[in-house]
């Protein structure tokens, strides 16, 4: 009894600690340039990529990582400069011009998944986790929780304090958060603030990166332009990104946790067939009751 | 050093919201510009720090086209715009505020030197500085708007409305600063006005706007005697 609730826990604190990154991607992105990415999960996937070809030549996992954060980071970071400027640009009047964007980012999101198949094949390819993903043994008892699963929630809770400290206590930081608060007053005060939507990007394609190199990994080790695992990040990372209001890294942090508890939670204790749904039905729950968030995080701020 | 503005003419849409403006103010003097709502104060203001482009005309400060520059960058220049509504941002405390308006500066030393400076000009912003910005009074958001161009080290300040929702005691204490910013300072600014009589009391010189013309310009004490403008604008 305690076990399987410890057990649970464990997997569900790891699982969400992958979506509380894909949900501070998704934040940046919405904090520095007022649009939902849905091409966060084509870029993710992209960087995944990017992370397996660094393990094909130099056969290293904490290569591969790195590799697969920069790469992402340059790719959000062109996307943000040659595509949705321009985008935003063209679409800036009448009632399209909030939406456009973001259907865009739907569009883009299907011409990345086409063009990886296109490069790697529509076949599932392997990256090696850097230690064993076989549970610790508890008394006479297998866990799920693996080393791999520890050394994913420490390397993710580094980050996230790497992220923060940026945030609250960098130059960079107080930019990122002035354009996004107010961008006329920030462009007034000597920020450059496309700049600085160009960086928000490329710590986002950053961080999902991050998020879906782990996401492969902390699964079978496979993935493909197919996976269901990428769309299942997507959902994953809105929702806690929802949770915690939208406009607050913290706030997607904790929303993350949460949601990786509560999924884990119900596959365990109410039946493991809601795997592919689980995520969909607390988005609408979610969407239902407070849309605005359910921490305490003001939302309802001007674009 | 002198800010010339010449044949201004800007357009929103089709609506022509200045037209062929022209004045100069000269280094360390205080400028007041007044008018009616709508009259186009708020988009001179906003074309002079770069935010809005103007269809002809000129302006420049020292050796600066102001009309060609991002505001970002002629913030670098020397010419600092506190917008309309008391700029802050809520969302961060009021030393972030402060430190944003040096962001651009490389010298932390210098930066937090300009800091107690600003403290030293508004006491009140010193006691204040972890506090988020939404929890000030209206009058010190004021003080903390004007507070954070300062931090840029301007030349040029350009003042939106700083008495706009403004009790008058605080009024008064906020167009006395400024006038010692010239005075003391050698800033040299332009204050933008519905509170014509507060704003040509401390000037050097005045321009009236009506529907985006100017109507009158010369000296405060000239345009305080004017009995058009008395009548128009002061109204007495």
């Amino acid at each position: 009894m305690m076990f399987q609730l410890i057990n649970t826990f464990l997997i569900g604190i790891t699982a969400g600690s992958i979506y509380a990154l894909m949900a501070m991607a998704i934040v940046l992105v919405w904090r520095s340039t007022r649009v939902i990415n849905f091409a966060q999960a084509g870029m993710a996937l992209l960087s995944t990529y990017f992370g397996y070809e660094a393990m094909v030549h130099m056969n290293s996992f904490w290569i591969a990582l790195p590799v697969a954060m920069l790469g992402g980071a340059l790719f959000a970071a062109i996307i943000e400069l040659v595509f949705m400027r321009l985008l935003v640009k063209r679409s800036s009047s009448g009632h399209i011009a909030s939406v456009a964007p973001i259907i865009a980012t739907l569009g883009l999101l299907g011409v990345i998944r086409a063009v990886t198949a296109i490069i790697w094949g529509g076949q599932d390819v392997r990256i090696i986790g850097p230690v064993s993903n076989f549970g610790y043994t508890l008394g006479s008892e297998v866990l799920v929780f693996s080393p791999l699963k520890l050394l994913i929630l420490l390397t993710v809770v580094v980050l996230v304090l790497l992220l923060t400290i940026l945030f609250q206590k960098t130059n960079i930081g107080l930019a990122l958060r002035a354009s996004a608060f107010s961008p006329e007053i920030a462009r007034l005060s000597g920020v450059k603030v496309d700049l600085v939507r160009t960086l928000g990007w490329a710590l986002a394609g950053s961080a999902g990166a991050v998020a879906g190199m782990f996401q492969t990994v902390n699964g079978n080790g496979t993935f493909s332009p197919d996976s269901i695992e990428f769309s299942l990040l997507l959902v994953s990372g809105f929702i806690a990104a929802v949770i915690g209001g939208l406009e607050s890294l913290v706030g997607a942090a904790i929303g993350g946790l949460l949601l990786g508890l509560v999924i884990s939670f119900v596959l365990m204790y109410v039946s493991s067939s809601l795997f592919f749904i689980a995520p969909f039905i607390v988005l609408l729950i979610v969407l239902f009751i407070r849309p605005q968030g359910i921490i305490g995080v003001k939302a309802d701020r001007r674009a | 050093m002198t800010l010339t503005v010449s044949q201004l003419t800007v357009h929103h849409g089709a609506i022509r919201a200045l037209n062929e403006v022209s004045f100069t103010l000269a280094k360390g003097e205080l400028g007041a510009i007044i008018g009616a709502n709508g009259a186009g104060k708020t988009t001179l203001l906003r074309t002079l720090s770069g935010l809005v482009k103007p269809t002809h005309g000129s302006a420049t400060w020292n050796a600066h086209n102001l009309l060609k520059g991002k505001p970002e960058h002629l913030v670098r220049n020397g010419i600092s715009h506190v917008s309309e509504g008391k700029a802050v941002i809520p969302e961060l405390t009021v030393a972030e505020n402060l430190e944003l308006g040096a962001i651009w500066r490389r010298n932390k030393k210098e930066s937090s030197v300009s800091q107690s400076e600003i403290i030293e000009i508004f006491p009140r912003l010193g006691e204040r500085l972890s506090q988020r910005a939404d929890t000030l009074s209206g009058g010190e958001r004021q003080m903390l708007a004007i507070g954070r161009a300062l931090m840029s080290k301007p030349e040029l300040l350009l003042l939106d409305e700083p008495s706009l929702g403004l009790a008058p005691l605080v009024v008064e204490q906020i167009f006395q600063t400024i006038r010692n910013l010239t005075t003391s300072m050698g800033l040299t600014v332009i204050l933008v006005e519905q509170n014509a009589m507060g704003a040509l009391k401390i000037a050097n010189t005045g321009v009236v706007l009506n529907l985006g013309n100017v109507a009158i310009s010369g000296s405060a004490p000239s345009l305080i005697a004017d009995p058009l403008v008395r009548a128009a604008y002061l109204g007495y």
